[in-house]
């Protein structure tokens, strides 16, 4: 019988690259690494959101920019096989690049999709990436403002509810929703969890605030639960550790990585 | 050893925060290996007289020897001064004002009033940033942020006065630090809770520019789980001194003084 090694997964990794506004791209990418050494992460699945802001938006990257950071994540992913994994990064506004290049960046071995805050969640546009996602059998991962009571400038932040809108119409796809603990009202989202079976919680993000993760347990159970870190390396690693004070070691592996090759494509990790 | 400068006992008002109850609170400091823990009363933090919690505070910190009471000081109201004095008597680490919840300018007379009198009773004055990210606040929640300006105006208030900030991160301190004189910024700690860790390394290069005796432990418990507080000390390389200053040497030294 085949060992099924023991793996901690970051379902929501983050890299830089040589054309972003960040002069310490090198050491922030190292630092990734060397912390996850640290923690155990095994593997990073990661996205590039374009050129971060040098030469076209966060959020509204542009083909070009998202082509850059995404070759940037593969030369990545080639360079550390064993631990990084990439998300394709598109602008649902561009439909013909983003399918392209979701067609492109999964053939050339990443594993998932990303979507920022470049066209809402409720949108038609998504639709066409969705079915690609199905038809691929990738989760998507979607940028969340927990709870969007306006428009934030330099986004087009969906919230919970409305990406839960989205997983309403693609019931095949498997969605992640991204940061639970990435500022918003984080209560506002499980609440529309409860019912969108096809959505999962990662739980990065720099919040770490007490009975957190106690409500993710009770709105989403433990199933669809994925770990995480975002940009906040040191709260991954505490969530980490209170899940281990909440679950039984079997429910802490599936939030350390079973969930994740559950809905990740086969062979993407060691474990299948 | 591990002193916990930034916790909090009794109820939050705007969401369910398990764990607020003294003995929860015990069982959270052995869980982290925590020796003590500086509380606060959290529900008079949003009480017209924040000084009425203070009674209940010391009687339960004097029923366990890892608790130690940070009461609250409402400098506009009267009586405040013999708050302080009561403060002094009960050993308190220090009191603390967060006077936008309060009302009060943290800049204005009474807050500065406030940190002269601390100054004189050779008690810190604790003051926290905030309490939770602001992009999740309660729409009812609506005091603001306490600004850095203010923490550089009352350190330059009084010669005397020592501040433990609580809550602020990194844009925050460098501000205040850099924006105070060497002998200013020399009486302000500030704990670690808000600050982040890798890949963003905000702590390792405060600890570089802004220096480890600066930094005191603190987690924010129970509004925040003090797992978060270890885990970023962990992730650091600083040696096993640094660590300990940080985690004790620095309060003991500079705030118990």
């Amino acid at each position: 019988m085949t060992q099924i090694p023991l793996m901690l997964i970051d379902v929501h990794a983050h890299f830089y690259h040589d054309r972003t506004p960040r002069a310490d791209w090198r050491e922030r990418n190292t630092s990734r690494l060397s912390a996850g050494d640290k923690i155990g992460v095994t593997h990073h699945v990661a996205s590039i959101l374009g050129s971060w802001g040098l030469t076209s938006p966060i959020y509204f990257p542009s083909p070009p920019d998202l082509t850059y950071g995404n070759d940037a994540l593969l030369t990545l992913q080639r360079q550390y096989p064993d631990r990084v994994r990439g998300y394709v990064t598109v602008n649902p506004n561009y439909t013909a690049h983003a399918s392209a290049e979701i067609t492109r960046c999964l053939g050339a071995g990443m594993v998932g999709i990303k979507l920022a805050a470049s066209r809402r969640a409720t949108d038609p546009l998504l639709d066409p990436i969705c079915q690609v996602a199905r038809e691929r059998g990738v989760p998507l991962l979607h940028h969340v403002w927990q709870h969007r009571r306006r428009d934030w400038a330099g986004q087009e932040a969906s919230d919970g509810a409305e990406l839960a809108a989205l997983a309403a119409r693609h019931r095949d796809v498997r969605f992640i929703l991204a940061h639970i603990g990435g500022g918003g009202d984080w209560q506002h989202s499980l609440a529309v969890l409860r019912t969108a079976t096809n959505v999962y919680v990662d739980l990065s993000g720099s919040g770490v605030d007490g009975g957190m993760l106690e409500a993710c347990l009770e709105s989403v159970g433990v199933e669809r639960l994925l770990w995480g870190t975002d940009l906040t390396m040191e709260t991954g690693w505490a969530k980490l550790r209170y899940l281990a004070h909440l679950l039984s070691p079997a429910q802490l592996e599936l939030v350390k990585w079973k969930n994740a090759v559950r809905i990740f494509p086969r062979g993407a990790f060691p474990a299948d | 050893m591990r002193i916990d400068v930034n916790a909090f006992l009794g109820a939050y008002p705007y969401r369910r925060v398990p764990g607020t109850a003294p003995d929860r609170l015990i069982r959270a400091l052995e869980r982290v290996a925590i020796d003590e823990a500086w509380v606060s009363h959290l529900p008079s933090l949003f009480w017209r007289q924040p000084m009425d919690g203070n009674a209940w505070l010391y009687d339960t910190a004097a029923g366990e020897r890892r608790l130690r009471p940070v009461p609250a000081v409402h400098p506009g109201l009267a009586g405040w001064e013999a708050t302080v004095q009561e403060a002094a008597d009960h050993g308190a680490p220090a009191v603390r004002c967060d006077p936008s919840h309060y009302g009060l300018d943290p800049v204005g007379p009474e807050v500065r009033g406030l940190a002269a009198a601390c100054g004189a009773a050779r008690l810190p004055l604790m003051m926290a940033v905030r309490l939770e990210d602001v992009r999740q606040r309660h729409p009812n929640d609506r005091a603001g942020e306490l600004p850095a300006a203010a923490v550089r105006a009352l350190i330059r208030s009084d010669g005397a006065v020592r501040l433990l900030i609580t809550h602020a991160d990194r844009a925050f301190i460098e501000e205040v630090h850099f924006g105070s004189t060497p002998e200013e910024a020399a009486r302000i700690w500030w704990d670690i809770s808000w600050i982040w860790g890798p890949p963003e390394d905000h702590l390792g290069t405060l600890v570089e520019t802004v220096g480890a005796e600066r930094f005191v432990f603190g987690t924010g418990q129970p509004l925040r789980i003090p797992e978060n507080a270890v885990a970023k000390l962990d992730l650091l390389d600083l040696g096993a001194e640094r660590r300990a200053a940080i985690e004790s040497e620095n309060t003991r030294a500079g705030l118990l003084r």
